[in-house]
This record gives structure tokens, sequence and C-alpha cells, in this order.
């Protein structure tokens, strides 16, 4: 489970206020807002990518807010996917278990069945700089998941992907997300990802989280 | 908006291109030909280039490979060859121990004092060659509490450092290492930060992630910034001259060469260092051109 509470954190010129919001283990939160309204503050401030002024992030009842990052036991997918522009698909997979000093055979049977999971075993051995949009957002996921933390977090997972291939990416996250039991926060501007993903709903605006109820998103329109 | 069923002038013939519009006197504006601009501009830009060509055609024309072999066969020639080689791929590893972290803070980091120390960095670059040298010759004599720097070394270290090929090598890193943080610091700008943090949340600690994933990104400005280090070296002179000497057999190296040579009217020989010296910057600048394409 995962609790954030009163946290605040600032972001240049931009302050996220108090933001109290909770999703339960194994759970699937979804925070929708629009654009500039703070969810990428609020994650991470979450993985301590930014410092929290004031406030509280605990995991599993374990106050995580002034651990360093490596210790977090977190998950991150940021919006631009940040892959290792010289690694292969294969080390993506690979490399938060490289870093725990994870026997290689081991290394080699999590690489192949996450891959296998993740539909990219096709893929392992090609550099990431030509793989498109989809491919490349599975081997973030892929790369967030292979330690199997407790949490994980991905922002706007979907932006900038065409409808079929965001059709499929939904598919895939929530039975990823199953199979893994991993608690997710899932930052979108989008409803129709909200609708088919949530468990549980949270809004930002302005730097203020609130909690909603699953059927506001029966309103129309798709975007926050 | 008028209609062009109200317009008198509809269906009437159009006017000619060019042609003057009723109620206007002005003659049509006719933007005039390109080439002046290009003329000029290809005419002037050429001057410093056909300059460096002749300047190097000339060393070529003024020498020739017997000139080249005599030199070489030369003792002092040799040992200042030899130890050229060596103080510079010295002074270029110090260099880049020294710059890496040094750009790599200053790349990725705000903290007080940052401009003052992006400053201090652009000093050896901007300073005179001979001033650097009495600097660093003041520095090492300087009394400090009853001790020098000289002193020092020469107590614990047991060895001299004025006028022997250690001041060559300090006196080659002290401006070398100035170009090599500006290229590096280059080189990091150039590499997302985003990948790092990601790499921290994975589980790496900040030096993991250095080597993990900055490293192999930055390794081809890593070799550039070498290089670059490396050339800075050979083409020391003021500082050497003034702090390491110019004593044949013990602190000479190419670029004292070609100024002793011409001291004592050895033109011939003097050129034919000049030119090994050229062939080992083309091969530098090769090497960068190469890298410096493909950095990050």
């Amino acid at each position: 489970m995962i609790e954030v509470c009163g946290l605040t954190v600032r972001s240049g010129g931009f302050r996220l206020a108090a933001a109290d919001l909770e999703v339960p283990s194994g759970g699937y939160g979804v925070l929708m807002g629009r654009t500039g309204s703070g969810k990428t503050t609020l994650l991470e401030g979450i993985c301590g990518l930014r410092p929290a002024t004031a406030g509280a992030v605990r995991l599993d009842g374990i106050d995580i807010t002034g651990a360093p990052l490596s210790a977090r036991d977190i998950g991150y997918v940021p919006q631009d996917l940040a892959l290792f522009p010289t690694m292969s698909v294969r080390d993506h997979l690979g490399f938060a278990l490289r870093v725990r000093r994870v026997p290689r055979a081991e290394i080699a049977t999590r690489v192949a069945t996450l891959a296998e999971s993740l539909e990219i075993a096709h893929l392992v051995e090609r550099g990431v700089r030509d793989l498109s949009g989809g491919e490349a957002r599975r081997v973030a996921l892929g790369r967030a998941l292979s330690f199997r933390p407790r949490l994980l977090l991905l922002d706007e997972p979907l932006a900038a992907v065409d409808e079929a291939t965001r059709d499929r990416l939904c598919v895939l996250l929530r039975r990823i997300q199953r199979e893994h039991g991993v608690t997710t926060l899932h930052v979108t501007h989008s409803r129709d990802e909200a609708r088919r993903l949530a468990d549980i709903l949270y809004v930002i605006e302005r730097g203020v989280v609130t909690a909603r109820p699953l059927a506001s998103l029966a309103a129309a329109g798709d975007d926050a | 908006m008028r209609r062009a069923a109200d317009d008198p002038a509809a269906g009437a013939e159009a006017p000619p291109p060019g042609a003057v519009p009723p109620g206007r006197t002005e003659r049509p504006y006719r933007a005039g030909p390109d080439w002046p601009f290009h003329a000029a501009f290809i005419t002037l830009g050429s001057v410093y280039v056909l300059l460096v060509v002749a300047l190097l055609a000339a060393d070529v024309l003024s020498t020739s490979p017997r000139h080249l072999l005599e030199a070489l066969a030369k003792p002092e020639i040799r040992f200042a060859v030899q130890l050229t080689l060596v103080t510079c791929t010295i002074a270029a590893l110090l260099s880049i121990v020294v710059a890496m972290p040094l750009a790599y803070l200053l790349s990725r980091h705000e903290f007080p004092g940052r401009r003052a120390v992006e400053a201090v960095l652009d000093i050896p670059v901007v300073l005179p060659p001979l001033v650097l040298g009495l600097s660093l010759l003041i520095l090492f004599h300087l009394p400090v509490a009853g001790a020098t720097l000289e002193s020092l070394a020469q107590r614990h270290l047991g060895m001299r450092v004025a006028y022997t090929p250690v001041a060559v090598v300090i006196a080659q890193f002290a401006v070398a290492c100035a170009f090599a943080a500006h290229s590096l610091q280059l080189t990091f700008d150039r590499i997302d930060p985003r990948a790092e943090q990601v790499a921290r949340t994975l589980g790496c600690r900040r030096d993991q992630a250095f080597c993990r994933v900055v490293l192999p990104q930055a390794w081809r400005g890593v070799v550039a910034a070498f290089t670059i280090a490396w050339a800075r070296s050979l083409g020391e002179f003021g500082p050497i001259l003034v702090f390491a000497g110019a004593t044949r057999m013990r602190t000479e190296v190419l670029s004292t060469t070609v100024f002793l040579e011409l001291s004592v009217g050895q033109l011939e020989a003097a050129v034919a260092v000049s030119l090994i010296m050229i062939a080992a910057a083309i091969v530098v600048l090769a090497i960068v051109r190469l890298l410096g394409g493909k950095v990050a």
C-alpha cells in the first residue's frame, strides 16, 4: 500500500500543496490532471527525485520520505521513458538485477520470463534507439518491473502512441499489473485510460489532489 | 468585404505582373541578385583558409625528406620526441582524471560559486602563457610557514620539480586540464540526466549510475577531451620555457626544440620538427572530428 500524507514538493516556481493519496496493496490507482497540474511533481516526490518539504510517503507502512532513491523499492517509468541509449533490450531488463548482484543464471531466466510476458522476447538483442513507441514503452515497463518493486509509478505511459497501440498497451498494463500484484499509480490526462485501468481515482488540479468516485469517469469527453 | 460582383474591376483583364496598380506611382520592388553577397563572403572567408594552407605548404616546401630524417637522427631531437610523447600522455591522463569530476559537477549541479568556478576554469585559457609559467614558478617557490612546494617535494617525494620533466608535465597539465574540462562539460550537458535518475530508482548509487549509465554514453567525449588535452600539451611552450626551462637532453620537448634550433640558426631542423608537430596535430584533429560528431 502506498500512503501519501500531506506531501509538499516544490518544483521551480510550482508548489504541490499537502497532497493526500492512498492506493491499497495490489491496487491500480489513476491520478488524472491537466498538463501543468503537478502530476509529474507528485510522482517525483514519491520516488524521491524531488525532496519533500513537508508530509510523508509510506510504502507498506514504512516511512520512505527521507530514504535514498536506490532504497525505495519503487519502479518508475517517466514520461520520456529515459531508456539507456547504449544498452540492448536485454540489458535494460537485467539492469536492476545486475545492480543487485543477482546470479547470472537467475538474471537470464527472469529476463526471459519478463520479455515473454511483455511480448518483447523477439527484441531482446536489439538496441533501444530504433524501437517503436509501443516497444519502447514495454521495455521501460519491463525495466521498472524487473526487480519486483513494491510500487510502480507510471507517468503518462501511453502518451504519444497511436490508438491501436494504446489499446494493446492498456490490456497489457492491466494483465502485467495483476500478474505481478504490484501496487500501481498511473498518471494520465486521459479519461479513457482511467476508465479502463483504475481501481481508485484521484484528480489533481493546481497542485491539489482530491479523491473522486470511479462513476465520475462516466461523464463525456476523453481528456481531463 | 467586397464581393466580386460588386467590384467594377472584376472581369476586366488582369494587369501584367509587375505593373503598378492604379493609384500607385512607385516602381515595383525588385530584389537585387545574391551573387555580390556570396562573392564578398567567400572572398573574405577564403583569406584565412588560404593563409593556413599557405603556412602548411610553405613548411612542407622548405624542407625535404632528407632534412626530416637528419633531424630525427639527432639524439637530442629523438630525446625531445620521446619526452614529448611521455609528458603529453601523462598530462592528458591527469587532465581527464581531474577534469571529469569537475565537468560533471558543473554540468549536473547548481551550487554556490558555480559561476566563479567556471570563470576560474577560463583563466588558464586566456592567461598569457609566459605569465602562467611564471605563476607556476612563483607558486612552487613561495615560502608558506617556512616551506615551499619545491622543498616539500624534495623532502617527501625525493625529487625536484622546477626545471625537471615533472615541471614539463605540470606546465602542460595547467593549461590542458582547462580545455579538457570545457570539452567534457559540453559532453555531460548533452547527456540527458533523466536516465541517471531512473538508474538510481532501479537501485544504483550515484557512482554506479555514473559508471553504468553516464560513462558509456560519454566515452567518445572522454576520448575527444583526452585528445584535445594531448594536443594542447603538445603545443605548450611558454609555461614550459619558464617553469621547466629548455635544457637539452633534460627538459626539451618538441615545442622547445623548434625554439632551440631556431636560436642556433638550424632552420631546416626547426622546420622538420615543426612538420612532425603539424602531422601530430592533424592526427589529433582527425580523431576529434571523428568522435566529436558522435558524442552522446
